[in-house]
């Protein structure tokens, strides 16, 4: 297998100004020394709560953001460094969907309209009306949505078109910033099915970002947990959940209530304490430490690496380096 | 005897000279002490509902029919005085964005005060005290200091904290919590909830828990309120609901729900088409367009609430127990 996308030990630095002379007073380490890779056709997901950078990272991929440091790399070629039209050709291949398809799309442009804008603005050689038809017809919305407004539609169709025009220029890699959070429950999973079966026929590669661990899980072949714009722990789905290894994963599955009374009576859950701390002043040695119930002296003092676990598991933490497995080593 | 009784409550908007109900005869009850979840997507009426107990309606909607009793009173027929002094010493209630209900310029302490002395009649000091001890109960640490601050200074799980704080100053029978933890992080989430449900026990109070989340109504709730689209469509124990629902909107939001408890190759099953938008015309039942089992008779008849179900074919229990 080889890797479509690499992120390599990529930062983040915010810088925060103040005064009229705009001088930097701190920076928010949105995202901390991120290291991943997406291998061809898989689903990747990104799970972490508010803030810990998860758009920062997408956005970064995206190129919308200058990574501070580090590299991203796609299909071999090191995309970080390159600038206006030298960009263009990865700007075909990867596209992305928002959460809020209504503020994504223009509100004066029928869907129609907006699908053609698309392709013509990328100089699609074929047959643009029936490109449109066809992407409409392959995202399940009827030939009379590309006459709709944004407004006409509800929710769910308009995430619809938000995903059309991703797919309209046939990109390799998509990057899904919480594309099924605001949507209400039968709708969202319409909408995840879709995807599924899109990813399948078209062999997509996803990078899908969410703060619901259960959508999260059911989509993804692969899963890295972020706190504080750094990496906790990483794995396949079965890994991670089945077997978690970092405390703040193991807090985190604890949190969400599974839809099962008889079972939910049975199982004990105790609620993380504390709160997340400030990016702007995040705390010394492991960012969890805070919060952490299982934190040593060692844990305030020094940043923890990712260590292997077998497979594809891996996390940041010290209390597994004394019990199992071998740092990471920098490929 | 209930604590809340709502008897085949309907609020209407009045648009351009036309009425559209937005919640259709819902009665259910809220006995004392326990904990009742109103479930269902977005627009189904659960808030609406719920202004209406606390007589919190906006201008243009009004109750169309029905009858709200509490602790014996017939709250429709109080004045908006009496029903003001209800809302401040026997419910309460807590929203979503706790940014939006509290002051912005007023400090924490001076709003939870203001609240303990209009509603409790305790002295400025007797008000400081109880207001220090509310905010230790909610888990604020620091709470005398912290009294002095401003909005702005809380994160949004310690602003939620305050407003449960604020919410149970004159220690309410009932609590209307809607969508309580929907802006918080999971980990907070569960703090928040954890908090209110130790508090409900402790007290004794009554909740009416809002959410469109199954799994904190699993977690969380004695019984559920299915809504969709204005009305009641199942009620029952949250282990009969979920075990074996009997309306299929109920069994359809279940399947639709991708779960951690549950093999991830298991596909969702979504239900087919978009929510009922209330100033659409449906005849019949109007979950029909959307349900798998539809007959000509849900295109035709509005089925009765009958037996803790609205639906004229109920998917049967013992079927399912048998499968
Ligand atoms: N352009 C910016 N300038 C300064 N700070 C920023 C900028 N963009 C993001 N941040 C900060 O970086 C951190 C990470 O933000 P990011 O939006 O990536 O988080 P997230 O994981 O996507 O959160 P959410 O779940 O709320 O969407 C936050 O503290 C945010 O305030
Ligand atoms: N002031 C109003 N004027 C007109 N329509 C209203 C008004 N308030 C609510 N509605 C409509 O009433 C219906 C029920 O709204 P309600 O807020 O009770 O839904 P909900 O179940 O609480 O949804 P959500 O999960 O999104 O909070 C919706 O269709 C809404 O658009
Ligand atoms: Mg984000
Ligand atoms: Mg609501």
């Amino acid at each position: 297998m080889s890797a479509l996308l690499r992120i390599e030990d990529v930062s983040v630095h915010f810088p925060v100004r103040k005064g009229v002379l705009q001088r930097q007073v701190a920076e928010v380490r949105a995202v901390d020394s991120v290291t991943l890779s997406l291998e061809k056709g898989e689903a990747f997901g990104l799970v972490g709560e508010s803030g810990c950078g998860k758009t920062t990272l997408a956005r970064t991929v995206l190129r919308l953001v200058d990574p501070t440091s580090g590299a991203i790399w796609f299909d071999g070629q090191n995309i970080s460094g390159l600038r206006g039209k030298a960009l263009a050709p990865y700007r075909r291949r990867v596209a992305a969907i928002f959460q809020d398809p209504f503020s994504s799309l223009n509100p004066r442009m029928t869907s129609g309209q907006t699908l053609r804008e698309v392709l013509k603005v990328n100089g699609y050689p074929g047959d643009i009306p029936a490109r449109v038809a066809e992407l409409l017809t392959i995202c399940g919305l009827a030939p009379r949505f590309a006459e709709l407004y944004p407004h006409e539609m509800s929710g769910g169709q308009r995430q619809r078109v938000g995903i059309a025009r991703a797919l309209a220029l046939d990109p390799e890699l998509i990057v899904c910033d919480e594309a099924v959070s605001a949507l209400d429950v039968s709708i969202q999973a319409q909408i995840i099915n879709l995807l599924e079966e899109l990813r399948v026929k078209f062999g997509l590669t996803y990078l899908f970002i969410g703060h619901d661990l259960s959508v999260v899980r059911h989509l993804c072949d692969r899963i890295a947990v972020m706190y504080l714009g750094r990496i906790m722990e990483t794995g396949t789905s079965a890994e991670l959940f089945d077997t978690p290894r970092h405390p703040y994963t193991r807090a985190l599955i604890d949190a969400v209530p599974a839809p099962d009374p008889v079972g939910e009576e049975a199982r004990e859950h105790v609620a993380l304490k504390g709160e997340i701390p400030s990016p702007l002043d995040p705390p010394s040695g492991c960012v969890f430490h805070t919060r952490c119930p299982i934190a040593m002296d060692r844990c305030r003092a020094e940043v923890p690496g990712l260590t292997r676990l077998g497979g594809h598991h891996a996390a940041a933490c010290f209390a597994l380096e004394t019990t199992a497995g071998t740092p990471a080593k920098k490929e | 005897m209930p604590l809340l009784e709502i008897d085949d409550l309907s609020v209407c908007v009045s648009q351009d000279g036309t009425d559209t109900a937005l919640v259709r005869s819902v009665s259910y009850v809220v006995e004392p002490g326990e904990t009742l979840a109103l479930v269902g997507e977005s627009g189904s009426g659960k808030s609406v509902s719920s202004l209406a107990v606390m007589g919190l309606l906006a201008k243009a909607l009004k109750v169309t029919s029905g009858s709200i009793r509490f602790d014996g009173q017939d709250l429709l027929a109080l004045s908006a005085e009496e029903m003001r002094k209800i809302r401040g010493r026997d419910i309460s209630m807590v929203f979503q964005e706790p940014m939006t209900s509290l002051n912005p310029v007023r400090s924490i302490g001076s709003q939870i005060m203001e609240s303990i002395e209009e509603n409790l009649g305790l002295s400025r000091a007797d008000a400081r005290a109880r207001a220090i001890s509310l905010l230790k109960e909610v888990g604020v640490a620091d709470a005398e200091r912290r009294l002095k601050q401003y909005p702005h200074h809380f994160s949004g799980g310690m602003r939620q904290r305050v407003m449960i704080a604020i919410a149970l100053a004159a220690d309410p029978k009932l609590i209307i919590a809607d969508e309580p933890t929907t802006a918080l992080d999971v980990t907070i989430q569960a703090q928040i909830l954890d908090l209110m449900a130790r508090i409900c026990r402790d007290h004794g109070t009554a909740m009416i828990l809002i959410t469109h989340n199954l799994g904190i109504v699993a977690r969380y709730a004695d019984r559920v309120n299915v809504m969709y689209s204005g009305r009641i469509v199942e009620t029952g124990t949250a282990r009969e609901i979920y075990r074996a629902p009997r309306h299929p909107y109920t069994e359809g939001l279940l399947q639709s729900v991708p779960r951690l408890d549950q093999d991830r190759s298991v596909p969702l099953k979504p239900i087919r088409g978009n929510p009922a938008d209330p100033f659409t015309p449906i005849s019949g039942c109007r979950f029909h367009p959307r349900c798998p089992y539809v007959a000509a008779r849900c295109r035709a008849e509005v089925p009765a609430f009958e037996n803790g179900v609205a639906c004229h074919f109920p998917l049967d229990p013992a079927q399912k127990e048998a499968v």
